[in-house]
């Protein structure tokens, strides 16, 4: 069977994300699955800030910015005027936000979205920090990462807090749909967005995007750290469909934690103090928990 | 009429701007071992892989030489060099 002719993506090239960026690729592969019939709204973040650097635009269908906080509100007055004008049918609508965005900042608007029911796929790019300032953690940062507003030094060992638990949050909220992927395997990402577009309703959609610079990484190695985390049980993939787990994606030979944490240096830290591997057992705890409790294996 | 506020852009208008020129390393397509995968294709996080076949090549322009298809391509068809200029 021949394969079909490569198109250019609806995320054009161009944009000023840095070489290997998880994020973009992440959106392309969104905005392509999606179709040019939808309308996307961004809140503040990496993503808005390297694809319409001014005056120029990656996007090639309509997108929208207002602010910080409020994607999911704009997006859910898009689709009610999709409805008052009776064109529902002719476009769908996706509301997107990096982790800060959706966990800290617009988690007041993102919820009322869910609440009142609006048919919109709402995209949250979890990088796990602030990028676009220069990598403040946020409630998405996961423990003793260390980051510039959580530095690792003498008297501390990184973050604190461990991932909010968005997805469980999200599904808190009794919507038809919650799922998380990662870029490290794009097929089922890609058939996550069509799925979820396919449901009416509030939908949720979190999607783990390593960040070569943030968790100072190899660029190249931007697959492989997203799909270490999947194999250690730090990141668990899974979908809810109104407010229970229908599938999850089985871990395929457990790797330590240690595997992942070694290949990004926002966890060197970790291996180079003194009482480290007390630290790395803790991070291990959490991993074999979300294995317990999603049974991953 | 009130005066609208805001930017509008142009759709796709990024492409004015050429991303190439951040390269260091540029992919070479050995087009040796190709199976035809399109594992290339669908982890470049710029989308600058086209070709079809087992004739595939990444464009110039906005390839920023991250290395991720070099890095998954599972024949290791792709070889990532060093560029002069």
């Amino acid at each position: 069977m021949k394969k079909p002719e490569i198109k250019e993506s609806l995320l054009a090239p161009g944009h000023k994300a840095c070489a290997g960026c998880g994020e973009a690729l992440a959106a392309r592969i969104i905005m392509d699955a999606a179709g040019p019939n939808t309308i996307v709204t961004a809140a503040t973040g990496c993503l808005e800030v390297f694809s319409t650097l001014y005056p120029q635009s990656a996007w090639k269908m309509p997108w929208i910015h207002s602010l910080f906080e409020n994607s999911s509100a704009v997006a859910a007055g898009i689709e009610v005027a999709l409805k008052a004008m009776g064109r529902e049918n002719e476009a769908k609508v996706i509301a997107q936000g990096g982790d800060g965005a959706t966990a800290d900042i617009g988690i007041g608007c993102l919820s009322g979205m869910f609440e009142r029911g609006h048919d919109v796929l709402y995209v949250c790019y979890d990088n796990e920090a602030y990028m676009n300032t220069g990598i403040q953690r946020s409630g998405l940062t996961p423990f003793e990462a260390s980051t510039t507003t959580s530095p690792s030094g003498e008297i501390s060992w990184g973050n604190k807090t461990d991932k909010k638990p968005m997805p469980e949050i999200a599904a808190a909220h009794k919507i038809p749909y919650v799922a998380t992927a990662t870029v490290g395997y794009v097929k089922d990402l890609e058939k996550k967005v069509k799925k979820a577009l396919s449901i009416k309703g509030p939908k949720y959609l979190q999607v783990h995007c390593p960040c070569p610079l943030g968790w100072a990484h190899d660029p190249a190695l931007t697959i492989k750290v997203a799909k270490t985390a999947v194999q250690t049980g730090l990141i668990p993939i899974f979908e809810m469909e109104q407010g229970k787990i229908t599938s999850v994606r089985k871990i395929a030979k457990k790797q330590p934690v240690e595997e992942y944490l070694k290949l990004q240096a926002r966890f060197r830290h970790l291996f180079k103090k003194p009482g480290g591997e007390a630290e790395i057992k803790r991070i291990q705890q959490i991993a074999d928990n979300n294995i317990e409790k999603y049974g991953l294996m | 009429m009130a005066k609208p506020e805001g930017v509008v852009a142009k759709p796709g208008s990024s492409k004015k701007y050429k991303t190439g020129s951040w390269r260091t390393k540029k992919p070479v397509f050995k087009h040796d071992k190709c199976t035809d995968c399109r594992i290339c294709v669908m982890v470049c996080p710029d989308g600058v892989i086209f070709g079809a076949d087992k004739e595939y090549h990444a464009d110039m322009d906005f390839c920023k030489g991250c290395g991720i298809c070099a890095e998954e391509c599972p024949v290791n068809d792709i070889e990532m060099v060093l560029e002069v200029r």
